[in-house]
């Protein structure tokens, strides 16, 4: 019974997001456009699957997977689990007593990645517009292993306490020379996969790893430190996506450099 | 002929739900491992652990029916036909409506406000009172909301004019790097994150959808090439522009 209004909580904050959505679709349609909408039967079905499938996806994550991914973000980063019985002690972080953190870290950002609802979209679009030379599994797996390394450095940072805008710094320059190279039709999608990848489950876990750590790690600030888990995670999928696109296309020429030469 | 409908069916739904199992294994199989060999403690209610996985799969393959019958086609349709009636004016309008009526009332938007006004308050870079604390938060909301606004806008503007998407993304990577050198460092933290926070699961296909039928419906467009891009700039500009906020709130 609990769940059942838990549940119809959910729906009815799913069906609060959708709202606006649909207003301005409606608006358009009949202010602007002033036609009828082509399969309105199908699209209301759609719709309805959209939000009632979202509902069931985030009652069940709130019920299963986040209790337990949140316990395991502060166990991981707890001093006691990180150095032994004298844990309560230690005054400064030791960078490699840090270990399963950013195994974590990297793990849980991979395996959000991959059942992110909006991720799950782009590479579905990309694929059908690419004609299926972009697979959709190739596209989500190397934006999963670009939010695995951001978040693993995500951490590494928390613990060593360096600025947040150096890494994002350094990386925005990464994705400034990787941009010069790259093939041309990439380029757009490459700098999509950035955004698409934080949202509804990977978000919460994330921000419970950072603000976990950043409250645990002796010398470290939750207001100041706790920040900056997500910038990591939307700008290296990034430089993956750039890099796989550039690594195909070298293979792709040096195949047909070798094929000329063996004319 | 209708046992046969059924069969079908039945098969469709069989590998959806499969489909959204395989996308939900590694996050188990992560979880799982951690709990065994690393942290070793009993895991707490498996039932009620098995029943919410059960609930992901099921809604995960819904939703994903939904975007392919609902969700792209309304958004594609939407684009063809305002593309169509040929009106500057109200292509912008919907653009810059989609952007922020959408992301003014995203829940994780209005939670990171309000832990940014803590941490404001806190810093004694804003006065503590619950009014000049909701001031700020709403003045942060805005912020992004109207920045995300003004992404899709201008997104919807470079597809239309066909102009490259990187010198746009590169010219704001270094608005943010002069942004952050003059940024008090409270704010900084949180407008880097206020990027990823704000496109919801819901307007991510649609502009998605959005953005290929515009480039689709365009002459001389690619839609792989144009199409994409919208969500890029909807995570950079909101960074943009809470800096200025801070820059503007804090002096």
């Amino acid at each position: 019974m609990t769940f059942l209004i838990e549940f119809a909580g959910i729906l009815l904050s799913t069906c609060r997001d959708v709202l606006p959505i649909l207003g301005l679709i409606v608006f358009f349609q009949l202010v602007v456009l002033r036609q009828a909408i082509p399969n309105l039967g199908r699209l209301v079905v759609g719709g309805v699957y959209v939000v009632v499938g979202l509902a069931l996806f985030l009652a069940g994550l709130e019920k299963a997977l986040f209790p337990l991914g949140k316990i395991m973000a502060t166990q991981l980063s707890d001093p006691l689990f990180l150095y032994g019985p004298s844990g309560a002690e230690v005054e400064t972080a030791v960078w490699q007593a840090y270990g399963w953190v950013y195994l974590f870290a990297a793990m849980i950002g991979f395996a959000t990645t991959i059942a992110e609802p909006s991720l799950i979209a782009v590479a579905y679009k990309a694929n059908e517009v690419s004609g299926g030379s972009i697979s959709q599994w190739g596209l989500r797996i190397t934006v999963a292993v670009g939010v695995a390394f951001g978040i693993a450095l995500g951490t590494f940072r928390i613990v060593t306490g360096t600025p947040l805008y150096f890494y994002i710094m350094v990386g925005y320059v990464v994705v400034i020379a990787q941009t010069v190279f790259a093939p041309k039709q990439i380029i757009a999608l490459a700098y999509d996969s950035g955004g698409v990848t934080t949202s509804t489950v990977t978000v919460p876990l994330v921000a419970a790893l950072g603000l976990g750590l950043a409250s645990t790690v002796p010398g470290r600030n939750p207001a100041l430190d706790g920040f900056g888990l997500i910038a990591f995670a939307s700008l290296f999928p990034i430089i993956t996506v750039l890099g796989y696109a550039q690594y195909v296309h070298w293979v792709q020429e040096r195949r047909k450099t070798i094929s000329k030469e063996n004319n | 002929m209708k046992a046969y409908t059924i069969k079908t069916i039945g098969r469709l739904i069989a590998r959806k739900l499969w489909g959204a199992t395989t996308d939900l294994l590694p996050i188990v199989l992560v979880i799982a491992f951690f709990q065994l060999l690393v942290v070793r403690q009993p895991l707490p209610h498996v039932g009620e652990v098995i029943f919410g996985a059960l609930l992901v799969v099921t809604g995960l393959a819904l939703f994903i029916q939904g975007l392919e019958m609902g969700l792209f086609p309304i958004g594609e349709a939407l684009a063809t036909a305002l593309a169509r009636k040929g009106s500057l004016f109200w292509l912008l309008t919907f653009a810059f409506a989609l952007g922020f009526s959408t992301t003014v009332a995203e829940p994780a938007l209005i939670a990171v406000a309000g832990e940014a006004a803590d941490i404001a308050a806190a810093g004694g870079l804003i006065q503590a009172d619950d009014q000049a604390r909701s001031s700020y938060a709403f003045g942060l909301r805005m912020s992004v909301a109207v920045s995300v606004g003004i992404a899709i806008l201008v997104g919807v503007l470079r597809i239309l004019r066909g102009w490259p998407i990187h010198y746009l993304i590169i010219g704001g990577y270094v608005m943010v790097m002069l942004m952050t050198l003059i940024a008090p460092a409270e704010i900084i933290g949180i407008a880097y994150d206020a990027g990823g926070v704000t496109t919801s699961t819901i307007t991510v296909p649609l502009v998605a959808a959005l953005g290929v039928g515009l480039a689709s419906v365009i002459r001389g467009r690619s839609p792989l090439t144009d199409g994409f891009g919208l969500i890029a700039f909807a995570s950079l500009l909101p960074m943009i522009f809470v800096m200025g906020y801070g820059i503007l709130v804090f002096n």
